[in-house]
């Protein structure tokens, strides 16, 4: 599941404690009725970012984003863009501009009529929005459609009109809903890296909202993943799946080999006592846990060797018999059975063709991975 | 085609003869000189030269013609504008008291409300002097009443089927909610405007019973002209009147299927 | 879980709700609680023909349930009551029979033809309904023409009399009311997923049972909602039963009628229409209100 970034300038305002952030979220919740959407959500994003809200559907990042468009008045808390208080303003004020979903498109206005007409809102002269238009067609390409209507194109010229028409207008800000969602997998794909392009080009700070974390990890530079309503870890692609903060992150992103266990107390690496395995598992880098401390073991599948011999000493290892194979071409993923019952998975890329030493259903195996490529998490 | 096929065309035929007969041989026996109506006399135009000798018929037809119009806007309007309270307004005091509002006239028997508005309009005259008898205007507004639930109706389905996110980018792009009712949501509802203006200037046109009620002397529509006269039996001259208004009535059809043909392809 | 837009802010909502809300007020709900005072008055003889509800100068309220008196005491009224429901549910039967298997028959036509085949059958609707209803006398009467026919085909020695009867009017409104059946059955019968007909055949079911066990069920609510298109105007129609109809044709409609503008008697009238009100509109709208609940919870 690890997909490489996008190559780009490795710019981090976030660390720089001295950067002002272009958006605040301060304490945002928002309740409907009796349902919490948002709970108490404060997070900043810094100008030329592409920042994206990652998680399941209903877990409130849409309703984040519709807070930051306008279109909800948070229950508690405020919003600042550019320093300014935004929360009581109406979308129709805001330096801010969406693409959403389904696009929208109005049915009834041309290619270049849609993209105009948000610059007519801000009463520019004629000459000036013919030109804007026609640079914001030209930067996604769509330049020969100018005159079409919506329902004349295809999925992915839409898309990109919708994206021309937010662009158009040289918002501080761009909100993306799910912005690929409704295109196939090979267009979704192309369009990933032509986005981050456009965004780089432009400069301009894009928000985007989605539930695909393939997309997340390929386009963004910070991740702020979410769960029933609260953020639970802010950080790049490379930080959330290999340093994921909780159990929920751990779980959602990529998948998992969690194991429960029991600190014990010592110096070093920590030594944690799981009872599904055999062995105490060794951890490094786990920072200070106290002896007795119920915690999480997490290690990635891709991370598990797995082989006929004994591993060497100072591995993590672990002795079952394989009892599946997920044959998916690239990779084959095993899950190999222990004698506690507990099922582990690991994989494997399938290197050769024909491959004769490859594991096969019941085989005894051993499973190994090195103590710095598994974490420890506490909550 | 098989057996079943076939005794479904046959069915469907039955039901397109049913519908169309009747219209068929009025139009025949509009063309007919004798005046008995079941005894053919050979062609003659002469029912529609008494027709239009007729005032009485034609300052009836012009009259209705006049209030359908008056009706359909009127109705398009304020059904409009209920839908839009209906669709957009979720919670508000009197809600439940609306709905039923709108919604009733649709179900309720022409008689009653036929009834209900001249009394209404005895009532106020009593009270008020206001309205001065019955005229063009107790007629108008009786119709409005009655055909604006119709109206609301078709335009709220229309309304309710339309993507939120439509206004909400219109908002966005910085279009006051005026702004975005005006050049996104009417240009998108106009359809269904049309459909509910025609829809609301039909009933007005075709309405007897609740006309019956609230139209005076100085004030009668066509369709309680023909009513009276059909009443004391079947006349040709209202056979010709009838050929006048299904031709009206095709011409207008062929023109906006026409028009929709052409819209089709390229609006939508 | 959209919250309110901007759209919805406050004075814009009320100016947007006040034209239509007063409208109906006004020419919609006022009338009707003038319908019930003066259902509750005395009748007199002048202008207006009944009494005032209060008298102002004595202090008193002189309402009277005379009106109701004389629906309960003359069985006219329940007669006319019950003869309404009749032709009415007669008329629902006969389109239901008749538009059935026309929605049926459209509804599996080449997806070409829908369109047009729907268009003929909404068409007449366009067309005055007074001149329809109208054309049925023409036939219908001794001397029309389905006598004619039949006699000279020798069916028939003697002429039918089937104007001035009930068959007339179910008739008049079978004819009437055809488009409001057949337009939400084909509705439902068009949505309607064909593989689930391939899979009763699948597991073994004959073409006539698969529609009884599969089609039928599940055009229910195209019926539902076509037959209470037709009841609801056929119930308190007055035109059909007026023109096709004879003296002895009964219905709430034609009571009504005669006692304003035969009799002029307007409390009697007010109270017939009242009664109208309670016993069949409101179990209508009901029942209405039951069924869109139903539908919103998706059945």
């Amino acid at each position: 599941m690890a997909q490489a970034s996008v190559k780009r300038e490795v710019v981090a305002p976030w660390n720089d404690p001295q950067a002002v952030p272009l958006i605040r979220f301060e304490g945002i919740s928002k309740r409907f009725g009796d349902f919490t959407a948002v709970e108490h959500v404060d997070l900043a994003i810094h100008k030329g970012e592409f920042f994206s809200l990652l998680g399941a559907s209903g877990c409130g990042k849409t309703t984040l984003l519709r807070i930051l468009a306008g279109f909800e008045t948070p229950t508690t808390g405020r919003i600042l863009i550019d320093g300014q208080d935004v929360t009581g303003v109406p979308p129709y004020e805001r330096p801010v501009n969406m693409m959403f979903q389904s696009y929208a498109l109005f049915p009834h206005m041309s290619v270049a009529d849609n993209i105009a007409f948000g610059l007519k809102q801000d009463g520019l002269p004629k000459t000036v929005i013919r030109d804007k238009v026609a640079a914001a067609l030209d930067l996604v390409q769509m330049g020969r459609f100018s005159g079409r209507k919506p329902h004349q194109l295809s999925g992915g010229q839409r898309q990109r009109v919708a994206l021309a028409r937010c662009l158009a207008k040289e918002p501080k800000v761009v909100l993306l809903d799910e912005p690929l969602a409704a295109l196939d997998k090979k267009l979704r794909e192309a369009t990933q890296l032509e986005l981050v392009n456009i965004q780089d080009r432009v400069g301009i700070t894009f928000v985007m909202v989605t539930h695909d974390q393939g997309e997340a990890m390929t386009m963004s530079s910070r991740i702020g993943v979410m769960n029933a309503g609260r953020i639970e870890q802010v950080g790049g692609p490379v930080d959330i799946y290999e340093y994921p903060g909780t159990r929920f992150v751990a779980d959602f992103i990529g998948a998992a080999n969690m194991f429960q266990g029991t600190a014990r107390e010592g110096e070093g690496a920590l030594a944690v006592a799981c009872p599904e395995l055999e062995h105490d598992l060794s951890v490094t880098d786990a920072g200070t846990v106290a002896g007795g401390t119920p915690v999480t073991v997490m290690v990635r599948p891709e991370k598990v060797m797995i082989g006929r011999d004994k591993p060497q000493a100072g591995l993590n290892w672990a002795e079952g018999v394989v009892s599946d194979i997920a044959y998916l071409g690239d990779v084959s993923i095993y899950h190999v059975r222990l004698a506690s019952g507990r099922k582990v998975q690991a994989l494997r890329t399938n290197l050769h063709h024909g491959d004769d030493s490859r594991l096969t259903w019941e085989d005894p195996v051993f499973l190994a991975w090195h103590p710095a490529d598994s974490l420890v998490l506490t909550r | 085609m098989n057996n079943r096929g076939f005794a479904l065309y046959t069915a469907l035929a039955l039901v397109y003869a049913f519908l169309y007969l009747p219209i068929a041989l009025l139009v025949i026996y509009s063309f007919n000189a004798s005046k008995l109506v079941t005894v053919w006399g050979g062609f003659s135009t002469k029912w529609y030269g008494e027709l239009l000798q007729d005032h009485q018929v034609l300052d009836a037809a012009w009259l209705s013609l006049k209030i359908a119009f008056v009706n359909a806007c009127l109705a398009t309007g304020l059904g409009t504008l209920a839908a839009v309270v209906l669709v957009r307004f979720k919670r508000f005091s009197g809600r439940a008291l609306f709905t039923g509002m709108v919604s009733a006239p649709l179900v309720m028997p022409e008689i009653i409300t036929g009834l209900a508005l001249l009394l209404l309009f005895v009532g106020m005259e009593n009270l008020l002097g206001w309205p001065d008898g019955r005229s063009m205007t107790t007629i108008v507004i009786a119709h409005v009443t009655f055909s604006l639930s119709f109206v609301t109706v078709v335009v709220r389905s229309r309304l309710s089927q339309m993507d939120r996110s439509l206004e909400e980018a219109a908002m966005d792009l910085g279009a006051r909610p005026l702004t975005v009712f005006m050049k996104i949501t009417l240009p998108i509802i106009a359809p269904a405007l049309a459909a509910g203006w025609l829809l609301a200037f039909t009933l007005s046109v075709d309405d007897v019973v609740i006309s019956a009620f609230v139209s005076g002397p100085g004030a009668t529509p066509l369709p309680i002209v023909i009513f009276s006269k059909v009443r004391l039996g079947v006349s040709p001259e209202i056979n010709a009147l009838a050929t006048i208004v299904v031709a009206l009535v095709a011409l207008a059809i062929a023109v906006a299927g026409r028009v929709m043909m052409s819209k089709e392809k390229p609006g939508g | 879980m959209k919250g309110k837009s901007l759209l919805e802010g406050g004075a814009g909502r009320f100016l947007v709700g006040l034209a239509p809300y007063a409208w109906l007020l006004v020419f919609f709900l006022v009338p009707f609680l003038i319908v019930l005072k003066i259902s509750l008055s005395e009748p007199q003889m002048g202008i207006p023909p009944y009494m005032p509800l209060v008298d102002w100068a004595e202090g008193a309220f002189k309402g009277t349930l005379a009106g109701y008196r004389t629906l309960l005491g003359d069985n006219l009224y329940l007669l006319a009551y019950l003869g309404s429901l009749r032709l009415a549910g007669m008329a629902t039967l006969g389109c239901l029979l008749l538009g059935y298997p026309a929605a049926y028959a459209i509804a599996r036509a080449p997806r070409s033809r829908r369109q047009a085949l729907l268009m003929l059958v909404a068409l007449p609707f366009w067309t005055s309904f007074l001149i329809r209803v109208y054309a049925w006398i023409g036939i219908l009467k001794n001397e029309g023409l389905l006598n004619m026919a039949l006699m000279g085909m020798g069916v028939i020695s003697e002429p039918l009399q089937i104007l001035e009867t009930d068959t007339a009017v179910t008739i008049g409104m079978v004819y009437s009311y055809l488009p409001f059946m057949i337009l939400p059955l084909y509705a439902t019968l068009e949505k309607m997923d064909l593989s689930l007909l391939e899979a009763a055949a699948d597991l073994g079911c004959r073409p006539f049972r698969a529609f009884l066990a599969v089609t039928l069920p599940l055009s229910m609510p195209g019926v539902v909602a076509g037959c209470m298109l037709v009841f609801i105007p056929a119930v308190g129609e007055f035109v059909i039963p007026d023109l096709l109809g004879g003296p002895d044709t009964l219905v709430i409609g034609k009571v009504l009628w005669a006692e304003f503008f035969d009799n002029r008697d307007w409390p009697t009238a007010s109270a017939v229409a009242v009664a109208m009100l309670v016993l069949l509109v409101v179990p209508i709208m009901v029942f209405q209100h039951f069924e869109a609940k139903r539908a919103e919870r998706g059945e």
